[in-house]
């Protein structure tokens, strides 16, 4: 009995002498692996220097590039695809996608627009109804996903879809003229407008599309909801089983996303001025959000990258737009680099994650 | 001296197959609970019982002598039982800190924790460097680094504080030493000793014989769903264990009494 125990810990006698670390880290001798090891710490680095490579070399190529008035046309052109990135971040990041965010932004907007022309709502009003109608579309996006477990691409597949079609039969296809919104109830084109410090034109929405950049990078990394987003992503079981209430954050992450949908659609009326349901964002807005989080090193898995690369994702499309037109190039040269830099900044992002010891 | 953990006549049906038969289950205090058994004979069953994973048909359990009712882990784990699941439950992109306070981060104080949410960052991370130290975790380099980056032993070091610093009742470990190699499991069995000292009473759930008699003061065998006896690792071989576990040998009439 006792020489049995004995025996059973007798064989780890052998340890005697060897070394007491549990387990110490081995230096990482080459170089890539340290680069490496950076990337998987800083998600946002390898957008970041796509884009200051980009602008760089767009500098060199044309003199119009690298101005003052050119860099405000690209920041205005990214806005709406900006907002609409955030509402695709904070999805993905818990590894789902949303198909419906174009068709909730041009939905909220013809809401609106609808709510105040139609129905004589006060602009506030039509606002904040818009607003909250747009949370709600999110919200049942995220009850589909969390409480009745269907797969986000089948259920954003499918409101994407319904809310489409909703929008032309709500608004019987009619657009609300820019003039109109103008005298009637210029609150809708508030985002429209600009200051002009030195004559370069900067819209409010520009301002709108990095308050919120700033504020979701602030909530993501420093609030407990924001890591609960990365934990769900990264590995839903393990977070549940760790006292995250999995299904809840689902929810409120299609929530949220639905309201920045419905802030896009605003900033939409600003931007085009009139209220149109046949607006391109409902058929573009998912791929355009989708490119902007995929290039800017957001894992498609869940759980890794970071809403400053969302950012710079969208600014490196709207840099290649704008850099190859004042290029001169055939504009479908854009494409074929954007599809091209989709494919590697997933191939970077396989390999970061590799990282894993 | 009351167990600070009893379950009494726990039954759970799947369907027609019976995993819990009117079982039986006590911890005392302060003490190493092994529970052993064959597979299938339904000791998983048992401790998600107590853990609160699966809900029983039938049957007590009590809590520090107030009777339980767990409908989650959540709830159990408000109770003061934490558990260790083999799988470990953590996310492998977060750094060992969020890790460690997933489900109960610790804000700041004043308008910055109440009104605008921020976590307490260096708090937390002091806390957790502090529990690592204590179970003499520190060769991991930072508190900041991705769990993914961790060795298995570390993980299981890491899950394990988690657990001993918050469960103020019971800690429940699930075969901890599974996946680990010879030094490893030799750490996990200290750090298991060192909780134990610390007055918080642990189950543990383990198929590796030298270690359940190495550390538990006593062993649940379970058999065909149910407790079968608990002898002490003094009074019996390993081999008399394995021999009750599988029906080879009848179980001793004199149970070991806490």
């Amino acid at each position: 009995m006792a020489a049995q125990q004995d025996a059973g810990t007798g064989f780890e006698e052998g340890l005697k002498g060897a070394s007491e670390k549990v387990a110490e880290f081995h230096e990482r001798k080459s170089a890539l692996k340290r680069v490496q090891h950076w990337l998987h710490q800083t998600p946002s680095a390898v957008p970041m220097i796509v884009l200051v490579a980009s602008v760089v070399v767009f500098a060199i190529l044309s003199e119009n590039f690298f101005k003052a008035a050119t860099m405000s046309t690209i920041l205005q052109q990214i806005a709406i695809v900006g907002i609409l990135g955030c509402a695709q971040t904070i999805v993905i990041l818990t590894a789902g996608i949303d198909l419906s965010v174009g068709a909730i932004a041009v939905f909220s907007s013809v809401l609106m627009g609808q709510l105040s022309f139609r129905y004589g709502l006060p602009a506030p009003a039509a606002v904040v109804l818009g607003l909250a109608l747009g949370t709600a579309m999110g919200a049942m996006n995220g009850y589909l996903i969390a409480r009745l477990r269907l797969p986000p691409f089948i259920v954003t597949l499918g409101t994407w879809q319904i809310l489409l079609s909703s929008n032309f039969i709500f608004s019987a296809n009619e657009t609300i003229r820019s003039q109109d919104i103008a005298t009637q109830a210029p609150l809708l084109q508030f985002w429209g407008g600009a200051i002009q410090p030195g004559g370069v034109k900067v819209l409010y929405a520009v301002f709108l599309m990095i308050a919120l950049v700033l504020v979701m990078s602030y909530v993501l990394r420093h609030t407990a909801w924001g890591r609960h987003v990365y934990a769900v992503g990264d590995d839903a079981e393990a977070a549940k089983l760790a006292g995250v209430r999995t299904d809840r954050v689902l929810i409120q992450v299609y929530a949220l996303a639905g309201l920045f949908c419905a802030i896009a659609g605003w900033v939409m009326i600003g931007r085009f001025g009139s209220v149109s349901p046949t607006a391109s964002t409902g058929q573009l807005g998912n791929i355009q959000s989708i490119t902007a989080v995929v290039i800017g090193g957001i894992s498609l898995f869940g759980g890794r990258g970071s809403i400053l690369g969302m950012f710079f994702g969208a600014l490196i499309v709207g840099v290649f737009e704008m850099g190859l037109r004042l290029v001169g190039t055939d504009p479908q040269w854009t494409f074929f680099l954007i599809g091209a830099l989709i494919i590697a900044a997933v191939a970077v992002d396989q390999w970061i994650r590799k990282v894993a010891a | 001296m009351e167990p600070i953990l009893k379950a009494r006549n726990l039954v759970k049906r799947y369907g027609r197959v019976v995993a819990l038969d009117h079982c039986d289950f006590d911890l005392m205090p302060g003490e190493i609970l092994a529970v052993i058994g064959d597979n299938g004979a339904g000791k998983s069953t048992l401790i998600k019982a107590v853990s609160g994973a699966v809900t029983p048909d039938e049957g007590e359990i009590w809590l520090d002598g107030r009777k339980v009712s767990f409908a989650s882990p959540l709830e159990a784990r408000g109770a003061g039982i934490e558990t260790v699941y083999q799988t470990l439950a953590m996310s492998p992109a977060l750094s060992i800190a969020d890790n460690m306070f997933m489900g109960r981060e610790i804000r700041k104080p004043g308008i910055m924790g109440s009104l605008f949410r921020q976590l307490d960052r260096p708090a937390m991370e002091k806390f957790a460097r502090e529990k690592l130290t204590e179970l003499g975790l520190m060769t991991i380099q930072s508190i900041n680094q991705a769990v993914e980056t961790l060795s298995g032993g570390q993980r299981q070091g890491v899950a394990v504080a988690r657990a001993a610093a918050f469960g103020s009742k019971v800690v429940i470990l699930d075969e901890p030493t599974a996946a680990l190699g010879v030094k490893e499991s030799r750490r996990v069995l200290d750090l298991i000793r060192d909780v134990r000292a610390r007055g918080i009473p642990i189950i543990l759930i383990s198929h590796n014989m030298p270690h359940v008699f190495e550390v538990a003061d006593r062993i649940h065998i379970h058999r065909l769903g149910r407790r079968l006896c608990v002898i002490r690792p003094g009074d019996h071989s390993m081999s008399d264990a394995v021999a009750f576990m599988t029906g080879a040998k009848d179980a001793p009439t004199e149970a070991a009494a806490a």
